[in-house]
């Protein structure tokens, strides 16, 4: 499965939430979840099976079916809930 | 055996090998799997190659708009933009530039490991436009070699955990923790924003408490805000040059107007290249260096991109967006009033670090703080830049240049220190670095 972050410029906050998201993964023991970041405008729906953004930039985003929508991008414990919730969802865990 | 050596100093001196070694070795230390240093390596050198070829699209949109520019209003014109300007610095100082980056890291890591300054500065790009920026600076300023790359790394971490600090406190308002540090190399201009909130906000309501439309948030998407935005300039340009000028001149045979529109776009497909390579480079770097950090400096506060302070006060984002892009038009009346060069106002730099100035003029002065304290942020990122360009050796040329005001602020204090000689830019710097361990010496001995 591939999950992608996005951000205004895809270079500084997606990056952040990235690593924070591959951190949780690894507490999980989850290797076959592959996690990038990428800017609006480069993000397509073929690039990922779920999308993850800040509440700020949802409403810019379009087209994909599954996007997990954060609150506050600096908030581990919203981004674990959320990504664990997606991760039961899809079986994964 | 000279065979080896010269392969050897080929991969030093390529700064695409150079980042791809820095990175091996990066996820060597991390021991890594197999397949993640093979993948891992070859990104960050075709990040490196990448954004070569954003510059070419870059470079050929910024030709077109200079002598436009000069045809239709007779003086030189200049956008700041830095993916623009970094992606020309990386073509030539390449290699000066990774290790300095390298390097700066480092002090980062070190400075914030000994003294009350626990920063760790994560926005990865900023530190790569930085050490692009020192790396021009220094080199126009007569040093080379090791002196070069070490009052480099020394500059490099200095501004990582100095422009962080000096922000903080108002950091602390805007979030009410003191976890999270900013890591934005505009803040002098948020710091402005702030102390112009303090002087002039007293009493005056938050800006949060204003009903506004969503319609901005488009902008927000870079593609957009450039390609609208160089647009209109482009457009404004041509017709003001002339068909005559663009098909006789330029030698484009295309309707003008459509070569102006095609052009706008170009310049933003420049950009979105570039920031894909930068993207590529940091997604190896960044990670590597946070685990360092985690690992040799305990309790410290990661310094995250300006975007993080937005949720805390939406409506000062579009306003700071505004009256900094305003500050930016009357600053550049300014100039055209007084003759010379001309600086534009780049839609990214005033929609960043416009926003984050008008969010931290809010924190301390409400509206009256977000409305001014942007404002005078873009003031602040139109004028500084013609004091910097002088200094920037031989990028001083381009038709774009660095556009917050850290960048700026630093390039213009070391790059007129140069003008005294590298003895006395060596001192600035080293003095520079002990900043933060006097004042942490400081700190120790108030506190007993």
């Amino acid at each position: 499965m591939k999950i992608l972050v996005v951000c205004g410029s895809g270079v500084g906050s997606s990056l952040m939430v990235s690593m924070n998201i591959k951190a949780i993964l690894k507490e999980l023991n989850i290797d076959n979840v592959e996690v990038n970041n990428t800017d609006l405008a480069s993000a397509s729906p073929t690039m990922a099976d779920v999308v993850v953004i800040g509440k700020d930039l949802s409403n810019s985003l379009t087209g994909f079916n599954d996007v997990i929508v954060l609150n506050s991008i600096i908030d581990k414990k919203e981004l674990n809930e959320k990504i664990k919730e997606m991760l039961t969802r899809k079986n994964i865990i | 055996m000279t065979h080896l050596l010269t392969f050897l100093t080929d991969i030093l001196s390529d700064p695409a090998f150079l980042i791809g070694l820095i990175i091996f070795i990066g996820l060597l230390v991390q021991r890594k799997a197999f397949s993640d240093v093979v993948k891992g390596t070859l990104k960050g050198i075709l990040g490196f190659l990448i954004i070569g070829a954003g510059a070419g699209v870059l470079i050929g949109s910024l030709n077109y708009f200079g002598q436009l520019f000069q045809e239709a209003f007779g003086v030189a014109g200049v956008v700041p933009n830095n993916e623009a300007i970094v992606s020309l610095a990386l073509g030539k100082y390449g290699q000066t530039t990774a290790i300095i980056m390298i390097l700066g890291m480092a002090v980062n890591i070190f400075i914030a490991r000994f003294t009350v300054w626990k920063y760790i500065f994560l926005t990865g790009h900023h530190t790569l436009y930085m050490a692009a920026l020192i790396s021009a600076v220094l080199i126009a300023g007569g040093l080379q070699g090791f002196h070069l790359y070490a009052m480099g790394g020394l500059a490099l971490g200095f501004a990582m955990t100095a422009f962080p600090a000096l922000v903080h406190p108002y950091m602390r308002e805007i979030t009410g923790n003191d976890d999270i540090a900013l890591g934005h190399f505009g803040s002098i201009g948020y710091w402005s924003s702030a102390q112009i909130g303090k002087l002039l906000g007293k009493g005056s309501k938050s800006t949060e408490d204003i009903n506004f439309p969503k319609s901005f948030d488009f902008l927000r998407d870079s593609s957009v805000s450039i390609s609208l935005t160089m647009m209109v300039f482009f457009v404004v340009m041509t017709v003001l040059s002339g068909q005559t000028f663009v098909r006789e001149t330029l030698g484009i045979s295309e309707h003008y107007i459509l070569f102006a529109i095609k052009q706008s776009i170009m310049f933003a497909a420049g950009v979105l290249i570039i920031l894909t390579g930068v993207r590529l480079i940091l997604a190896e770097i960044i990670p590597a260096f946070k685990g360092f950090s985690d690992k040799l400096v305990p309790n410290a506060k990661p310094a995250l991109d300006c975007p993080i302070v937005f949720p805390f006060a939406e409506n000062a984002v579009v306003i700071g967006f505004l009256m900094s892009f305003l500050g930016g038009i009357v600053g550049m009346g300014v100039l055209i009033a007084a003759g010379g060069l001309i600086i534009l106002p780049g839609v990214i730099p005033h929609f960043f670090t416009g926003a984050t100035a008008g969010v931290f003029g809010n924190a301390v002065g409400g509206r009256r703080g977000a409305i001014l304290g942007s404002f005078v942020n873009g003031l602040v990122i139109t004028f500084l830049p013609i004091a910097l360009i002088p200094v920037l050796g031989e990028l001083g040329f381009a038709n774009t240049t660095f556009s917050d005001t850290d960048f700026i602020g630093l390039g213009i204090l070391i790059g007129y220190a140069a003008n005294y000689g590298a003895a006395f830019l060596t001192s600035l710097i080293v003095v520079l670095t002990a900043i933060p361990f006097v004042y942490t010496a400081f700190v120790k001995v108030r506190g007993k």
